[in-house]
């Protein structure tokens, strides 16, 4: 990055955080620092909602997957409109009609204070751990490649978003985040003319997508019944609505995206805007990354992404076994690019075994691609057994740096932070205010009225958990997997909580002590089964939740009909 | 409060609306279905 990549990026992201907390700097009510602008539009909602669940690892491993896996991985989004539906027909009235601040409140209303609090608490466990990761996991894979200094990274994205979160509360959230969606579709539309441009002469996007198609990156929808495979038409359908319907109907980060606003209509409108765009911006994201993958076989890409951890190897005891994988590398690649060539020209004669022949022999030259970057793998690994060797996440960022020109380099590194900061806000946002209303407030019920306390109290619960979640993240690197631990535990909670809201929404016979105990016992049940079962970890969103409700029935059916204090409000 | 309006040109109900909302969602499961087969 030269001065003109950081004036971009400086004055972009410091911009955009000046703005949020100068248009806020007087919030002064709960309502406004905790739900947003009572004039917020759907417009804003929607980017907000968009926004809080696109992190930064969107833009960084999503391309990255559509580069190594294809773009099969859009099926995961399938659940997705479904479960917006829902939410905007059942949760979200009732959510307004009650008034209340976090989802949890809905809890102690429908149910009582133990089931509101059991709610909160397991969303500030799941939340609360999961938050130092937001942070981290950008920031180690930006100063790897930038050269940055993993704690300076940390700890200034960290403050930016503290400062304009506690500052503004909700509605600089919101605020911030529609102007971070636009650098990130400015920035990633801009990716792709320019990826578009680079692609050899006379290729164009109908080139490319035939390489990529032939190749087998472009198998967007697998109808396969088969259960071992990751990612097909049902899986996203049944796994993702259950997982969409728990993150955006009750994960407090999503929920306080579209509580306020305006009026009911503007809510609903926001999350339809998600509904109707949220699988195209997937597949186009995916998508970049399978262009990545063809602009590739023509330009000379390195044996292994993450260059900082190759170039630390490849200078030491090894460095003569490193030297010859580059080697075998470019060999095996300008074999590639000659096959691939000789495929295309056989496309266009009419000629099916000439065609076939080609593609066949493309394909081999392919897998010699992919297992000279095997070998090199496994020398990483015999060299440093504690060093990644996934380097995915690194391809879109690689390309970013050695094709754009400088200008658009800034731009695109805003990007990633813009939708850093954004995601962290939400989260920040929901923790102070859950903290807030469903802990603080609830043990102290006469301050309810002190609305300047309240947003004091909120103010100093929304900075220590940023504060938390920096040092967190600051930890973070000590800790091997840790994404995919955060990923597991979520997946252990959010069933079980989606659990008792379904119930509270759609069995109103079952009432608070019943529905209680049984998110208990199916908790426990879901941890030890985690424990002792060898079963994909996304299906206890499904087991959880189906469990609560089954116990929740047979519970109350035993302890008889609900009283007016206990039951159903 | 549910009967609100969604006050958007051509649709008088919310039903209306999250009929078209899955109507879109088909059409594009659709279309990224041709889309694989056609680059295939």
């Amino acid at each position: 990055m030269n001065l003109t990549d950081w004036v971009v990026l400086l004055s972009t992201m410091l911009g955009i955080a000046a703005y949020g907390t100068w248009q806020t700097r007087h919030s002064s009510h709960l309502d406004t620092y905790l739900k947003g602008n009572a004039s917020t539009r759907w417009g804003t909602i929607g980017l907000s909602v968009m926004a809080t669940q696109a992190s930064a690892i969107t833009f960084l491993s999503i391309p990255g997957q559509g580069f190594e896996s294809g773009i099969g991985f859009v099926q995961n989004y399938f659940g997705l409109p479904l479960a917006l539906i829902i939410v905007c027909a059942v949760f979200l009235p009732i959510y307004r009609r009650l008034g209340v601040y976090t989802a949890y409140e809905f809890l102690g209303r429908r149910f009582d204070a133990k089931t509101r609090l059991l709610g909160a608490g397991l969303f500030l466990v799941q939340r609360g751990l999961a938050s130092g990761v937001t942070i981290y996991a950008p920031a180690i894979i930006l100063s790897t490649v930038l050269g940055w200094r993993l704690d300076l990274t940390i700890l200034f994205t960290g403050s930016l978003v503290i400062i304009y979160t506690v500052t503004g509360g909700s509605e600089a959230v919101s605020l911030t985040q529609k102007w971070q969606m636009g650098v990130i579709f400015g920035g990633m539309a801009t990716a792709f003319v320019i990826l578009l441009a680079k692609l050899p002469e006379g290729l164009g996007f109908g080139g490319a997508a035939h390489i990529a198609g032939a190749m087998g990156k472009l198998q967007a929808v697998d109808f396969s019944v088969d259960p071992s495979k990751r990612y097909t038409l049902w899986t996203g359908l049944l796994g993702g609505l259950f997982l969409s319907l728990s993150y955006f109907g009750t994960d407090q980060s999503q929920v306080q995206r579209y509580i306020g606003g305006a009026s009911l209509r503007e809510g609903r409108l926001g999350l339809m805007f998600n509904a109707l765009l949220k699988i195209p911006m997937q597949f186009f994201i995916l998508l970049l990354g399978a262009l990545v993958f063809v602009f590739y076989q023509f330009e000379r890409p390195p044996v292994f992404f993450n260059q900082a951890e190759w170039r630390r190897l490849a200078h030491g005891t090894d460095a003569g076994k490193f030297r010859a994988l580059e080697a075998d590398h470019a060999a095996a690649r300008a074999e590639a690019q000659t096959k691939i060539q000789a495929w295309l020209r056989a496309r266009t004669r009419d000629d099916t075994l000439l065609e076939s022949a080609a593609r066949t022999a493309m394909l081999d030259s392919q897998r010699r691609v992919e297992a000279v970057r095997t070998q090199a793998k496994a020398a990483i690994t015999a060299a440093d057994p504690r060093a990644k060797t996934k380097d995915s996440d690194y391809v879109f960022i690689t390309f970013i740096l050695t094709q754009l020109p400088h200008g658009l380099i800034g731009l695109l590194v805003a990007v990633m932070i813009a939708a850093a900061l954004g995601s962290k806000a939400s989260e920040l946002n929901a923790l102070g205010t859950t903290t807030t209303i469903d802990f603080w407030r609830h043990f102290r019920p006469l301050t309810a009225h002190d609305e300047a306390r309240n947003i004091r109290v909120a103010k100093w619960f929304t900075a220590l958990w940023g504060v938390c979640a920096i040092g967190f993240a600051l930890f973070a690197g000590f800790a091997e997997n840790l994404i995919e631990a955060i990923n597991i535990l979520g997946s252990i909670f959010y069933g079980v909580v989606l659990g008792v809201f379904l119930v509270a929404f759609f069995l109103k016979r079952v009432g608070g002590t019943a529905v209680f105990f049984s998110a208990l016992a199916s908790q426990t049940l879901v941890i030890v089964g985690y424990f002792t079962l060898s079963i994909g970890y996304l299906w206890y969103n499904l087991i959880g939740c189906a469990v609560c409700v089954v116990f929740s029935v047979f519970l109350q059916t035993l302890l008889g009909p609900t009283t007016k204090t206990e039951g159903t409000r | 409060m549910d009967d609100e309006s969604p006050g958007v040109p051509g649709f008088r109900t919310w039903r209306g609306i999250y009929l078209f909302v899955f109507g879109c969602f088909v059409v594009v499961v659709v279309l990224l279905a041709l889309f694989s087969r056609v680059f295939a």
